[in-house]
This record gives C-alpha cells, sequence and structure tokens, in this order.
C-alpha cells in the first residue's frame, strides 16, 4: 500500500507536534555510529535478528583491524516489531542518537514509514530485505539502498517459468493480502496478462490465519487453473498446499521468496514436494558466503537465519563506502557506492543509480527430497 | 505474619502452578529432528515463583485489611484533592497552564525519541476521551472504536495524496467523515434499542454493555435515541481527528495500525482510568502507552508483563485509578448480578 | 451441483469448528455475563497440549490410536485446567466490580497467554502430526469432503449430545441453569455458585480444546497467535446465535461457517469477512437477541 508520498506531511508533522522541528545534527565524535534497525521480536523477529547478528560480525572484524581510517564503529540497534509507527520511533531516536548510516530496516511498510525521518536527516539508508519496488523506483528516498532484488522482479521469474518452463496457459494468482503478498501477486497478474500466452483465470486473496481453505482449494479446482501463482509468506502457503493435497488437486504451486524458507518444509512435510518458490541466487559455490556462514556459526552457535546473507553484503558494502568516501556525508557515499565495487557472499557487487544493487538477481527453486534445489 | 495456614495453601498453589505449567514449560519438541527436551529447571522457577508472588499478595491483602479504614480516608483525601483542584477555576487554570507550558519546552530538552513517545502517548489519550464520551457517559460499548480513528487516517492519506491537501484543511474533514461513520454506526446500533424499547436483549447487552439505569434516564424523559447518537458521532470525531494526526506523523498507514488489540487498549484505558473520569482516562492513557515503551528494558517479556499488569491493576483496583465521584451513587449494592430480570 | 456440495461440506466443517468455541463464550456470558475475552487462547493452549504430547508419543512410537486418545486427554484436562485457574485469578475477585472491569482484565489474560506461550515454546509455526488418518473407504469422495471433515462433523455432533443431555438432565446441568437465570436465587436455594461458575469454565475449556485438537490436526500447524483469530471468529458465532444460548452458538457456527464457504466459493474470498459481519449486522437488526437469544424483559 502506497498511499502516501509528499514530504510535506513529514513538515507539517513535524510543525504541529513539535516533535521533529529541531534538526538533529549526525555528532562527529571519535567513533562512526552504525545504526541497524528491524523487527527484533515479536512474529517477524526471525527475518530482522539475522540481519542484527550480520551486523556484529562485519563491525567486530573492522574494529579488529583498527576501524576505519582510525575510527571505531559503534553498533545502535533499534527494534521496530515490523510496524510502521514503531518504526518511525526507533527512526527517530537512531537519528537523535547520531546514526550516521543506517543497516535495515527490515520490512517494506515500515521501510516506507520511516524513509523519510532518514531522507531528511540526510542518512544513509541500506535494507537487507526491503523488497516494495517504490522505495528505490519512486526516487523519492535519494539516500535509500538495497542488497535484495525488487518484487516486481521475482514476479517476472516466476511468471516465465510457468509460462516458459511449465508452459501453463491458465493460471491462478493467489495472495495473503498483504503489503507483500499481493503486491508480488499483482506483479504476477501483469506479467501474465502482457505476455499474451496465458490468461489468470482467478485472481483473490486469503484471509491468513483462516481455520480453514477448502473454499478457496475448490474454487481453484473449479477455474480449471494449471498453476497457482501464491504470494504471501510461508504458514498460508503450506495451509494451501495441504488443502490441495486433501481436495486431490494436482497442479503446481509457484510461489515468492516469503516461502523459500526451510521452515515451509518443516511445516508442510510431505506436501511441500515439488513446490517451486523463487529466492536470491544460490550462492553455495561462494567462498565468502560459506566463510560468513562459518563465521555465524561459531560465534553465535547456531545457524544463520532470513536475509543473513544480504545484510553481510549491505554491511560489507557500507564500511566499504564509508572507508573509500572518507567521510560519511550522504553524496560521498552515493558516489563510492555506485563506482566501487565490492565483493561480497552475493557476488561482485555494485549500485544503479536508483539505489538497486546490480549482480544481485532471482532464480526459481524446487522442493526435492525435503529441501529446495535451485532450477538452473 | 503468614500463619501455617497460608504456607501450606502457598505451597499447594506452587504445587498446581508446577502442573499447569509442565507440558508448556517443560517439554520442548522439535518435531522434524525428532527430539525431545525436558527442561526441569523450569519447573522449580515456576514452584518459587508462584509461592513467593502468593505470599506477596497475602501479606499485601492482610496490609490492606489491617488498614482498610485509614486507607478509605487517605485515599479519599487523595482524590478530592484532585477534584478540589479541578473545581476552583483558579487552580486549575494555573494547571492547565503549566502543562501547556511543560507540553511547549519538553520537545526542547529531551530528544526527539521521548517527544515521540510523548506524543503517541497523548493521541490516546484523545483517544480515550473521545471512547469516554461513548462507553463513561452514554454507556455503550464500542469495541470497533478503532475503525473511527482508521476513517480519520485514511481520509487524510487519500486527500493527501491524490489532491494534495495539507494537514489543517483535512483535520475537520478527517474529523467530520469519522462523525458521519460514527453517526451511521450508532444508528444501526441504536436502532437495535429501539426495536425492543423497553425490553433490553441479552445480546444488545453483550455488545453494548448498558449504562445501569438506562430505564430511569427514559423514564425522565430524556431522548435516549438522540442522546446516545449524539455521543457516538462525538466520540468518532475525536477518533478521527486522531487518526489525521496519526497519518501524518507516520506518514505511511496500512490495516496492521487498525487492528482490535488498539481497540482494546483504548478501551482499557478508559475502563482503567475510571469510567467517566476525565482526569482518570488522561492518567490511563499514559500508563498504557507509555508502560509498555518503557518496559522495552524487558525486551521479550514486554507483553508478558504489560498482560500481567493489566490483570494485576483490575484486581486490585476494580473501579479503576480514579473512580468518579458519581460512582458512589450506585456502588453501594452488596451483590450486583451481571443478569437481571 | 458438485461444487455446491464441496462448498457446503466446507462450510459445514469450518461451521463446527468455530460452534465447539463459541460454546465456551455462550456458556460463560449466560452464567457471568462476561465475554472471556481469554478463551481464544484457552482453545491455543489446548492445540498446544495436544501438539506436544503428541509429538512425545509418536518419538517415542505409540500406535497412532493410543496417541490421538492420550493427546485429546491431555487437551482436555490441561485446557480445563487453565480455564478453571483463569477464572480464579482474573474474573472471581471481580465478580461485584463495574461490568467493563472484567472484560479488561480478561483481555490482559489473552495477551499475558499469548506471548506466555511464546516465550515457553516458540513463535515459529511448526508443523501438527497428522491425527486423523485418510480412511481408504472415503477415498471415492475425498476430493468432495474429507476423511477429517466427517471426523470433525462426528465429533462436535456427539459433543453437542452429550452437553445437551449435561445442561439438561444432570444436577450440575440444573445447577448451571438455575444460576443463569438468578443467581442471587440460586445462592438462597441453596447452589454452591463458586462451583458452578468453575465447572462452566471448566466445560468450555474442554470444548474449546477439542475444537483445537480437531483444528490443528485438519491444517496441519499451530503457532501461539492461532487462538486469538479463531477466537474473534467464535465470538462472531455466539452473538449471531444469541450469546447465552446453547443451541444458538450451534447453530450461529454453522450459519457463520456456511457464509463464509459460500461467499468465497461464489463471489470472492476477498469479501468472505464482510459477507459474514453484513450478516451478522443484518440479523441483529431485525432480531436483535440473535437467532435463538430470548429477549428478556427488564423489569423495574
Amino acid at each position: 500500500m502506497n498511499l502516501m508520498r509528499s514530504k510535506k506531511i513529514l513538515a507539517a508533522a513535524s510543525v504541529l507536534m513539535l516533535a521533529l522541528s529541531a534538526p538533529v545534527a549526525g555528532m562527529a565524535g571519535d567513533t562512526i555510529k552504525f545504526g541497524v534497525a528491524g523487527a527484533h521480536s515479536g512474529d517477524l523477529a526471525s527475518y530482522g535478528l539475522p540481519t542484527v547478528n550480520a551486523a556484529k560480525l562485519v563491525i567486530d572484524q573492522v574494529n579488529a583491524k583498527g576501524g576505519i581510517n582510525g575510527k571505531k564503529i559503534e553498533l545502535l540497534v533499534e527494534d521496530d516489531v515490523c510496524k510502521p509507527e514503531v518504526a518511525t520511533n526507533s527512526a527517530t531516536k537512531l537519528v537523535s542518537q547520531g546514526a550516521e548510516v543506517v543497516l535495515g530496516l527490515i520490512c517494506s511498510g515500515a521501510t516506507k514509514s520511516a524513509l523519510p525521518i532518514y531522507t531528511n536527516a540526510n542518512i544513509l539508508v541500506m535494507s537487507p530485505s526491503a523488497t516494495n519496488p517504490e522505495l528505490t523506483y519512486s526516487g523519492e528516498y535519494p539516500n535509500f539502498f538495497r542488497t535484495i532484488a525488487p518484487d516486481d522482479m521475482q514476479a517476472k521469474v516466476d511468471v516465465d517459468f510457468a509460462l516458459n518452463k511449465l508452459g501453463h496457459t491458465k493460471i491462478a494468482v493467489i495472495h495473503d493480502k498483504g503489503d507483500y503478498g499481493k503486491g508480488f501477486a499483482e506483479f504476477a497478474k501483469s506479467f501474465v496478462e502482457k505476455s499474451g500466452k496465458a490468461e489468470v483465470v482467478l485472481f483473490e486473496g486469503v484471509t491468513p490465519g483462516a481455520v480453514d481453505y477448502s473454499a478457496i482449494v475448490q474454487k481453484i479446482k473449479k477455474s480449471g487453473a494449471q498453476a497457482v501463482i501464491f504470494g504471501g509468506y510461508h504458514p498460508e502457503a503450506a495451509k494451501i498446499v495441504g488443502m490441495m493435497k486433501k481436495k486431490r488437486l494436482k497442479i503446481d504451486f509457484l510461489s515468492d521468496d516469503g516461502v523459500k524458507d526451510d521452515t515451509f518444509i518443516k511445516v508442510a512435510g510431505a506436501d511441500a514436494e515439488g513446490v517451486y518458490a523463487s529466492g536470491p541466487k544460490d550462492t553455495t559455490g561462494n567462498p565468502l558466503s560459506k566463510a560468513a556462514f562459518a563465521e555465524h556459526k561459531k560465534v553465535f552457535n547456531a545457524d544463520a537465519g532470513a536475509f543473513y546473507e544480504n545484510a553481510y553484503t549491505a554491511a560489507l558494502a557500507m564500511v566499504n563506502a564509508i572507508e573509500k568516501a572518507g567521510s560519511t556525508d550522504l553524496a560521498a557515499l552515493k558516489k563510492a557506492l555506485q563506482t566501487e565495487k565490492v565483493d561480497t557472499p552475493l557476488g561482485t557487487i555494485y549500485f544503479d543509480d536508483k539505489g538497486d544493487a546490480v549482480g544481485i538477481g532471482f532464480s526459481v527453486y524446487q522442493v526435492q527430497n525435503g529441501k529446495f534445489v535451485e532450477l538452473k | 505474619m503468614l500463619g501455617f495456614k497460608e504456607i501450606k495453601n502457598g505451597l499447594l498453589v506452587s504445587l498446581w502452578f508446577v502442573f499447569l505449567t509442565f507440558p508448556l514449560m517443560v517439554v520442548k519438541v522439535d518435531p522434524v529432528e525428532r527430539i525431545v527436551s525436558w527442561r526441569w529447571e523450569n519447573s522449580i522457577y515456576v514452584a518459587i515463583g508462584t509461592f513467593v508472588i502468593y505470599c506477596v499478595v497475602k501479606i499485601i491483602m492482610q496490609h490492606r485489611t489491617g488498614n482498610a479504614a485509614v486507607e478509605k480516608e487517605a485515599e479519599q483525601e487523595k482524590e478530592s484533592i484532585i477534584h478540589r483542584v479541578l473545581a476552583s477555576p483558579k487552580q486549575k487554570y494555573t494547571l492547565i497552564a503549566l502543562l501547556l507550558a511543560v507540553a511547549i519546552a519538553f520537545p526542547q530538552f529531551s530528544s526527539s525519541y521521548q517527544t515521540n513517545v510523548m506524543t503517541t502517548a497523548l493521541m490516546y489519550v484523545v483517544l480515550g476521551l473521545g471512547l469516554n464520551i461513548v462507553v463513561g457517559m452514554a454507556g455503550l460499548l464500542d469495541l470497533g472504536y478503532v475503525a473511527f480513528y482508521a476513517v480519520g487516517a485514511y481520509t487524510y492519506a487519500l486527500l493527501n495524496h491524490h489532491f494534495d491537501l495539507g494537514f489543517w484543511a483535512v483535520l475537520p474533514i478527517g474529523g467530520g467523515m469519522a462523525a458521519i461513520f460514527g453517526i451511521l454506526l450508532g444508528f444501526m446500533i441504536v436502532t437495535i434499542f429501539i426495536v425492543n424499547r423497553l425490553q433490553d436483549s441479552r445480546l444488545g447487552r453483550a455488545w453494548i454493555a448498558l449504562r445501569e439505569d438506562e430505564i430511569a434516564c427514559q423514564a425522565m424523559g430524556i431522548d435516549k435515541r438522540r442522546t446516545k447518537l449524539v455521543a457516538f458521532a462525538l466520540g468518532a470525531f475525536w477518533a478521527g481527528i486522531i487518526g489525521v494526526v496519526f497519518a501524518a506523523k507516520t506518514t505511511f498507514i496500512n490495516p496492521a495500525s487498525f487492528t482490535f488489540l488498539e481497540s482494546a487498549i483504548i478501551l482499557a484505558i478508559v475502563v482503567l482510568g475510571g469510567m467517566g473520569s476525565i482526569v482518570g482516562v488522561i492518567l490511563g492513557a499514559l500508563i498504557l502507552i507509555l508502560l509498555p515503551e518503557y518496559l522495552r528494558a524487558l525486551s521479550e517479556y514486554r507483553m508478558l508483563a504489560f498482560g500481567a499488569i493489566l490483570v494485576a491493576m483490575m484486581v486490585f483496583r476494580p473501579r479503576g485509578l480514579i473512580s468518579n465521584i458519581r460512582r458512589t451513587y450506585h456502588s453501594d449494592k452488596k451483590f450486583h448480578p451481571p443478569i437481571q430480570h | 451441483m458438485d461444487y455446491f456440495i464441496e462448498l457446503f461440506c466446507g462450510g459445514l466443517t469450518r461451521g463446527a469448528i468455530y460452534a465447539l468455541i463459541a460454546l465456551g463464550y455462550t456458556m460463560v456470558y449466560g452464567i457471568i455475563g462476561l465475554i472471556n475475552f481469554a478463551h481464544g487462547e484457552i482453545y491455543m493452549i489446548g492445540a498446544f497440549t495436544a501438539f506436544i504430547v503428541a509429538t512425545v508419543l509418536s518419538i517415542y512410537g505409540f500406535p497412532l490410536l493410543a496417541i490421538v486418545i492420550l493427546a485429546g486427554f491431555a487437551a482436555v484436562i490441561w485446557s480445563s485446567a487453565y480455564g478453571y485457574t483463569v477464572e480464579k485469578i482474573a474474573y472471581k475477585p471481580l465478580r461485584h466490580a463495574p461490568r467493563l472491569s472484567p472484560l479488561i482484565s480478561a483481555i490482559g489474560m489473552s495477551i499475558f497467554l499469548q506471548n506466555y506461550v511464546l516465550l515457553a515454546q516458540t513463535s515459529n509455526f511448526l508443523p501438527f502430526p497428522e491425527l486423523i488418518p485418510e480412511f481408504a473407504f472415503m477415498e471415492p469422495i475425498a476430493h468432495i469432503v474429507g476423511s477429517t471433515d466427517i471426523v470433525i462433523l462426528i465429533t462436535t455432533a456427539v459433543i453437542m449430545l452429550i452437553l445437551t443431555v449435561v445442561i439438561k438432565g444432570t444436577k450440575v446441568g440444573k445447577a448451571m441453569r438455575a444460576t443463569s437465570q438468578d443467581r442471587t436465587m440460586a445462592m438462597l436455594v441453596g447452589i454452591n455458585v463458586n462451583r458452578i461458575i468453575s465447572a462452566t469454565f471448566i466445560i468450555g475449556s474442554a470444548l474449546a480444546a477439542i475444537g483445537g485438537l480437531l483444528i490443528a490436526s485438519h491444517i496441519g500447524q499451530i503457532n501461539f497467535y492461532i487462538g486469538f483469530l479463531a477466537g474473534i471468529k467464535a465470538f462472531t458465532a455466539a452473538v449471531l446465535g444469541g450469546i447465552g444460548s446453547i443451541p444458538g452458538a450451534v447453530l450461529g457456527g454453522l450459519v457463520l461457517g456456511l457464509t463464509e464457504s459460500f461467499a468465497t466459493g461464489y463471489v470472492s474470498s476477498d469479501y468472505e469477512d464482510v459477507f459474514a459481519f453484513s450478516l451478522l449486522v443484518l440479523i441483529l437488526i431485525f432480531k436483535p437477541s440473535g437467532l435463538l437469544g430470548k429477549a428478556e424483559t427488564k423489569k423495574v
């Protein structure tokens, strides 16, 4: 959902609330203050905590080597539970604490609400996971960068796969009514329609958390669809594939990055077999990626979670940019990000004018014998 | 002090809680790896924890009954100070001026995070006062109050986005829109009341807990229907206005901000503060909104503590923090069955 | 026609679950006039207990039938214990308080229990073991109505029957009816009202636990938040049928389940909730006390 863009809103609000009226300048102390914002508690904590770990690891390494240009990096961590209204609170808190760059915001909704605050304060924000296309395409947030490909790219990869590789001509598009799922589903629908090769026979949203999905499954069956493209997260996907199996509906199920999560396989069990889901390209062959995972295992004695590599990449890119730019001034950082290539767990990357990373993309995975396998 | 009997009861209670929390606190299974872990140490924590809480509660209760008379007097004294200040115009204006001065000075001296938190709390003060009109004064239970708040927020969002209208222009429009919705909803609910003028249904009571002496009101010739509609519209108006402020403040809204929990918290503000008491509602809002914010130090135990505090506050102060003076008229009845026939 | 039957069966299953949970709301409301917001959490705790017991037993290699019986038994025992304890802690001290105070205490309890389970167990979704096997004889019609649907419907029907017998025939049932009609009078004729209120909470919680077990094995997953969502729907069903009325809760559940199923099937699942709540408003306008609720006259 994308109701507001105008920066006037912020101006009006700050005058009225007396809240943001006092401009807070980043304090030029003897450390570089590195903010991390995202969901660190609540139901989406599992998407946000790996980013905190990634930041800790990268920064400890930098500090162990003596910091950047003689300055140590100090970490400031703020929880926003992925709620837009909390995200503005944590954003003002980070700004007032003097954060000079911010790694994060995990969810697109929270990112949208907090970004104007960072934009006004000229603070670089780099997200490992906010995939809403508007964030970079709109051009309103010159300080925003990300190390994950935007949603429409995912939808395109999924639709191409369903139409060209699997050869389907009738597609049912289902979503969970949420910002992420519905956005993805709408892109998928428009790509199918534009292709001219297939038609969308059903486009509907299901209520997350409902006690039963049999009606929607029966409806998919009746629509004659050859494949379902689902936009949303893994709990609903698991329920729908389970119900499809119960109702003896054997058609392909394709979904997004919210489903390409090992929890999906754990919860859906045998029903998960054969499900397709798009996700960031497989990087297990990359030595930097191996090292990042090994380090996590060593330091935290646990496996890294969602978006860990993206966050690790973002932290490396930010640290590199600060070093090359010689300051945390936004214009200098931007120039460094766009011109200096960095070796990261996700490959060698740099950023385009909009703020999207060049060199990061999606591929389609399929569940085979209880594991997501990348299809080449 | 605690006698043998209390100690024995305390042990029994802690034993009961050990049993109660056994499956959830002790056993943890990993269904995929097929591993069971037994966390017996949790049982010991539960046993000690409940025993201590039981003893503390018992001691407080003994203390309370012992000092009941003194405490009651002190309480009356305390309450009357607040009411006395409000009753005298001079002191009242001094208080208001003082508060205004603090409000203006606060953002200059504290961090913007603190200001932001305080702003949120003040928004809930207004929401609580708005709902207080509906619940505390007209006696209607409104569990969907957050809807009017959402109407205001979306009005601002849509008008600002599509027509570029500013904050001040939308403020009255948002309030007005919410009021219209309030009248529409109120009309439906009040109609339900009108259908059975003198008999009030079980269902009506489920959705709308009636103010205790509705029939008396009617007997005295008060136009029940109009009064209630006005209350609904006024309550909704305030919610709409705050909705506009909220939307302008966060610059991004989605339905996740307007959930049932939000409604429940606003209702809790009204009831916790003491229904019908304006000072109480202000106090209630400050406590309920600032509490979770400052409980952040407890990190993941934050909402657990919040729920427990909500229960404890109601159990120890069932009439709210500041019970309205009016309440004393009908609270002296010893037994008060909720279902009367 | 097949499509209609499919939607009808799906709606019935969904409705039966709503009914099982709605009974707890309606019984408690009938006795003490309280909307017990923590009831959804009791349902969730029932499902979680069943999950833990069933998984542990299956790891230790018990046969399926034993697992089903023991898991169901454990769910009922612990849910009832939680229901009983919640009443003693959060509602009993508030018996003479203003009417909205126990409601807030109930909301607090609901928040507390949700977070308790979240902290004691996990925030992740967990796979619930398939307790109801696919019967071979059902295979020809499995695409229309599954084994789980049949088991859910039969279990619900049997439970309703038992409950009716208990309420109509037994001493506890009679005392319950008496207490709900007039608590003061019930006390005067020697009914231990506190014990009857506890019994109501225990029975309501046990029914919710069975509902939790059935629905969790139907949808195959569980987390700490399932109680809140199911609770809201079940509460709607109770109001729809006439809160305080036991047959009303069953009817309300079925009507709500069928409405949702047909709304999804013939219109769009985008409007599932819109239809459900419009129906509620319509019924309330024409019959303010709900489908089977009695409009009672308040005498002055």
